[in-house]
C-alpha cells in the first residue's frame, strides 16, 4: 500500500518537473514583468508532493512496514522509535529521497523569496533546478527506489548498523544535505545568471542568503560528524583525513571562498566570473563527493552497499553537469577588468580565496591521487594525516594573520593601518605563548608559530568585537564572531594535540593501574540487557593523584543482535578543561580487558569553537532578516 | 566559443578525471586476502627489532621447509590470546620456522610483550609504520601466513589462532 502511494508521489514530482520546465519556457517569451501564477502553484504542488513522499517513507519506517525492501533491509521492530525515523535517511535510497526533497524545497523557496529580482533570471533558475530534480528523480526511480516492495512480506527486518544508531549521526545527514544539496540552488542561479545576463551586484544579492544558509549547515554537519567520530569510533580522535571527510571538506572550501568573494561582488560589482566559477564548482564538488562515496570507489562507513550501476548513473549525470556548466560559462565569459589597489580590502578577500583554493587543491590531490594510482597502475597507497598536516598547517599561520588584519582595510583605498596596535597584539600573543610553553610543556617551533598566530587572531577579534559593539556597527559583528571561532579552533586543536595523554594496558576486575597522574581501578563488571542489545559495562574508578579527585567511568561493550555486531562505547567524562576518555575491549578467552585511557585537554572547546564559527553565520542571517 | 589552449587543457583534464572515475567503478574493491593463497610472496626486507643492521629477506625463507609469518603488536588484545599457540608450535614442531612482524608498535612494549608471554619467533622484524605488512596483504592483526620453501602462500589465518586453527596448521605442514 505504502509502496504504491510513495511511487505515485514520486511519479507526480517527475511529471510536475516536466510541466514546470515547459510552463517556465513559455513564460520566458511573454512580455509581462511578472511570473505567471501557474508556476507558483505548480511549484507549491511539487513541494507538497515531495514532502508527502518523504513522510510516507517515514511512516513505513515507524510502522516497520517490511513490505518495503528498504525498510526490511534497514530497520527492525525492536529499534527505538527515534532511530526508526533516523533510519529513513540512514540508507542510500532514503537519503536520495531526502536529497530530492531539499532540491525541490529550495527551488520553491528561491522562487518566492527572490520576487524582487529579474523575471528571466528567476525562470532560468527554476528551469535548471528542475533539470537537476529530474536527474535525481530518474535516478531514484530507475535505480534506487525507496518504495520498491517485496513479496512475501518478511516478518522481521535486518536492522540498522549499530554504529549508526546514535543521536549525532541521526542529525548528521540532514544537516549535511541541507548544506551540500542547498548548493544546487546557486548552481542553477549561476547558470541562469549567465544565460539571462543578470549579473553583478543584483546576482550577488539574490544568492547571498542561500550561500550563507548552506555554509552554516555544511559547517554544522561536518562538526556533528566529527563529534560522532570522537565518541563512537572509540579512538579518541576527531578528524582522520579519511577520504570521505575530505570529500565533505572540498565543497566547504569552495563555499567559504564564495561567501567571501560575494562581498566583493556585492560591494564593488567586480569578480563576477570568479563568483560564478565558485557557485558552479561548489555543487559540482558536492556531487563528485557523493559519487565517490556512493559508488564504492572510496570505502568507508559512509559506503552503503555499493552498486556499480549506481556509480555509472551519478557519473553520467555529473559529466553532463560539468560539461554544460563549462560550455555555458565559456560561451558567456567576457574579460573583466580588475582595478584594486594592493592594500584594499578586496585584495585581502582575494587572498582568502587563494588560501581556500590552495587548501581545496591540496585535499583534492590527497584524495584523488590514490584513486588515480590504483586505477592506472594498480598500486594501492593511502594518503594520510602526515601529508595534510605538512602541507596545510604552515599555511594556516599567514591565513590567521590575514583574517585578523585583512578586514581592517577599507574598501579600495585603505586608511592608515594601526601598525602599533598590530605589533602590540603580536607581542601579547608571543608572551601568552611563552607562558604556555614554559609552564605547561615544550613543543616544536612550528607549533609555537601556530599558537602565536592563533592567539593573535583571538585577541584581535576580541578587541574588534568590543569596538563594534560600542560603535554599534552590527554588520561587522558576524565576521568577527566567525573569525574568533576559527582562531579558537586552531588554538584548542593545537593545545589538545600537544598535551593529550594516552595509556594502553590490560587489566582484569579488581586490579589497579597507576599512570603518571592517575590511578585507575577496575572495580567491577556487570551485564545489562537493553531493547536491541546486550551490554557489558565496566566500572572504573579514576583517582587524580594530584588533587585526589575521584571520577567514575563506565565504558561498555555492546553486543547488538540485529545485525549481530560488537561495538565499543567509550566512557567520556567531559569537563570544562579536559575530557577523560576510557574504552575497554575484551580479550578472547581471557579475564583481561584491554583498556585505553586518554586525557584530552580542552576537548569541549574544540566543539564550542566550531559552533562559534557557525554562530557567526547564523547571526549574519538574523541581521539580514531584521534589516528587511 | 573561441577555442584556446586554456580551454583545451580544462576540457582534457575534466575528461581525464571522468575517465578515471569510470575505470575506477570497475575495480573490485572488496579486498579479500584469502585469494592470495597460491600466490608467491613479494620481495621484502625486514630489519630485526633489536639489532638495527640485521636483515631478513624472502631469500632467507627459501631455506626453511615451512615458514609461518605472524603479524602482532603489544597493543593488540587478540594477539595476546593467540600467543600461547605460537609458543606451543615453536616448541613442539621443528618443521616450521616462525617469523614475527611487529606491526605499528613501540619497541619497548613489544620486547616486554615477548618477555612476558615467551618468544616463539626465530626472527622478530619491525614494521613501525605498517608498510611492510601491506606488502603481505595484511589489513588487520593478528594475521598469519604460512609459506613453503618456494615462497608460495599455502595458508592464511585471519584473526587469532585458536585450537582449531592450530590443528589445521599441523595438518597443513604434514
Amino acid at each position: 500500500m505504502l509502496s504504491n502511494i510513495g511511487f505515485a508521489l514520486v511519479i507526480s514530482i517527475l511529471i510536475l518537473s516536466f510541466i514546470i520546465i515547459y510552463t517556465a519556457s513559455l513564460d520566458l517569451k511573454t512580455s509581462s514583468r511578472f511570473i505567471t501564477k501557474n508556476i507558483y502553484q505548480l511549484s507549491l504542488f511539487q513541494t507538497t508532493f515531495t514532502a508527502l513522499s518523504f513522510f510516507t517513507l517515514i511512516i513505513g519506517f515507524v510502522n516497520s512496514d517490511f513490505s518495503l525492501i528498504n525498510v526490511y533491509e534497514n530497520s527492525h521492530t525492536t529499534k527505538p522509535f527515534f532511530y526508526k525515523i533516523a533510519g529513513t535517511w540512514g540508507n542510500h535510497e532514503g537519503s536520495l529521497l531526502l536529497w530530492v526533497n531539499i532540491l525541490v524545497i529550495f527551488s520553491y523557496l528561491f522562487l518566492i523569496f527572490n520576487h524582487t529580482h529579474d523575471k528571466k533570471f528567476r525562470l532560468y533558475t527554476l528551469i535548471f533546478q528542475n533539470i537537476l530534480i529530474l536527474g535525481f528523480v530518474f535516478f531514484l526511480l530507475l535505480n534506487s527506489n525507496p518504495f520498491d516492495s517485496i513479496y512475501p512480506i518478511p516478518l522481521e527486518g535486518l536492522g540498522l548498523n549499530p554504529i549508526l544508531q546514535d543521536p549525532a549521526l541521526a542529525i548528521h545527514p540532514p544537516l549535511l544535505y541541507v548544506g551540500f544539496v542547498g548548493c544546487s540552488i546557486y548552481f542553477s542561479a549561476a547558470m541562469a545568471s549567465l544565460l539571462s545576463a543578470y549579473g553583478g551586484r543584483l546576482f550577488a544579492q539574490s544568492i547571498k542568503s542561500w550561500v550563507k544558509v548552506s555554509w552554516c549547515f555544511q559547517t554544522l554537519g561536518i562538526l556533528v560528524g566529527s563529534i560522532w567520530a570522537y565518541y563512537e569510533l572509540g579512538w579518541g580522535g576527531f578528524w582522520f583525513w579519511d577520504p570521505v571527510e575530505n570529500a565533505s571538506l572540498l565543497p566547504w572550501f569552495a563555499i567559504t571562498a564564495l561567501m567571501h568573494s560575494l562581498i566583493v561582488l556585492e560591494k564593488r560589482n567586480t569578480l563576477y566570473y570568479w563568483v560564478i566559477i565558485l557557485c558552479l564548482s561548489t555543487f559540482i564538488l558536492s556531487v563528485t563527493g557523493t559519487f565517490l562515496v556512493r559508488s564504492g570507489i572510496l570505502n568507508s562507513v559512509h559506503t552503503f552497499a555499493s552498486d556499480p550501476s549506481r556509480g555509472i548513473y551519478i557519473l553520467s549525470f555529473l559529466s553532463i553537469m560539468i560539461f554544460s556548466a563549462l560550455i555555458i560559462f565559456f560561451l558567456k565569459h567576457k574579460k573583466e577588468n580588475y582595478n584594486f589597489t594592493l592594500k584594499s580590502r578586496e585584495t585581502f578577500i582575494l587572498a582568502n580565496n587563494w588560501f581556500m583554493v590552495f587548501f581545496l587543491v591540496t585535499v583534492l590531490i590527497g584524495m584523488l591521487y590514490p584513486i588515480f594510482l590504483d586505477v592506472l597502475t594498480n598500486v594501492k597507497i593511502s594518503v594520510g594525516p602526515p601529508y595534510f598536516n605538512i602541507v596545510i598547517i604552515p599555511l594556516v599561520v599567514p591565513l590567521m594573520f590575514l583574517m585578523a588584519i585583512g578586514p581592517k582595510f577599507g574598501w579600495i583605498k585603505s586608511q592608515k593601518i594601526l601598525l602599533y596596535k598590530t605589533l602590540f597584539l603580536i607581542l601579547g600573543a608571543v608572551v601568552i605563548n611563552l607562558f604556555i610553553y614554559f609552564f605547561f610543556g615544550k613543543y616544536s617551533f612550528l607549533s609555537n608559530i601556530v599558537f602565536i598566530a592563533a592567539i593573535f587572531l583571538i585577541l584581535h577579534s576580541l578587541l574588534d568585537f568590543k569596538k563594534f559593539i560600542n560603535v554599534k556597527k552590527k554588520f561587522e559583528i558576524p565576521r568577527v564572531i566567525s573569525h574568533l571561532g576559527f582562531g579558537l579552533l586552531v588554538f584548542f586543536i593545537g593545545i589538545n594535540h600537544q598535551f593529550s595523554l594516552e595509556e594502553d594496558f590490560n587489566l582484569k576486575v579488581g586490579e589497579t593501574k597507576k599512570t603518571n597522574n592517575y590511578e585507575i581501578n577496575f572495580e567491577s563488571i556487570k551485564i545489562k540487557k537493553s531493547k536491541n542489545y546486550k551490554a557489558v559495562i565496566g566500572s572504573f574508578k579514576l583517582t587524580n593523584l594530584k588533587n585526589n579527585l575521584e571520577e567514575y567511568l563506565n565504558p561498555e561493550i555492546r553486543i547488538y543482535s540485529n545485525p549481530e555486531t560488537l561495538t565499543y562505547e567509550a566512557a567520556i567524562k567531559t569537563k570544562i578543561n579536559s575530557d577523560l576518555y576510557l574504552t575497554m575491549s575484551n580479550i578472547s578467552r581471557s579475564d583481561y580487558y584491554n583498556i585505553k585511557f586518554q586525557n584530552k585537554p580542552f576537548m569541549i572547546w574544540i566543539w564550542i569553537s566550531a559552533l562559534i564559527i557557525v554562530l557567526g553565520g547564523f547571526v549574519q542571517l538574523s541581521l539580514k532578516k531584521n534589516e528587511d | 566559443m573561441k577555442i584556446n589552449i586554456s580551454k583545451i587543457i580544462i576540457f582534457s583534464f575534466v575528461i581525464f578525471c571522468l575517465f578515471v572515475f569510470q575505470k575506477g567503478l570497475k575495480i573490485d574493491n572488496s579486498y579479500d586476502t584469502k585469494s592470495l593463497i597460491g600466490n608467491k610472496i613479494s620481495k621484502f626486507q625486514l630489519s630485526e627489532i633489536n639489532i638495527h643492521d640485521l636483515y631478513i629477506s624472502e631469500e632467507d625463507l627459501k631455506k626453511n621447509k615451512f615458514t609461518l609469518i605472524n603479524f602482532f603488536a603489544s597493543w593488540c588484545a587478540p594477539c595476546r590470546a593467540e600467543h600461547k599457540y605460537l609458543v606451543k608450535l615453536s616448541s613442539e614442531n621443528n618443521e616450521i620456522k616462525i617469523i614475527g612482524i611487529n606491526f605499528k608498535d613501540k619497541k619497548d612494549n613489544a620486547i616486554n610483550f615477548l618477555k612476558e608471554l615467551g618468544n616463539p619467533y626465530n626472527f622478530v622484524g619491525k614494521d613501525l609504520d605498517g608498510k611492510i605488512s601491506i606488502v603481505f596483504g595484511v589489513y588487520g592483526i593478528p594475521e598469519s601466513i604460512i609459506v613453503n620453501s618456494d615462497l608460495t602462500i599455502i595458508k592464511k589465518i585471519i584473526g587469532p589462532i585458536d585450537q582449531i586453527q592450530y590443528n589445521e596448521i599441523l595438518s597443513t605442514i604434514q
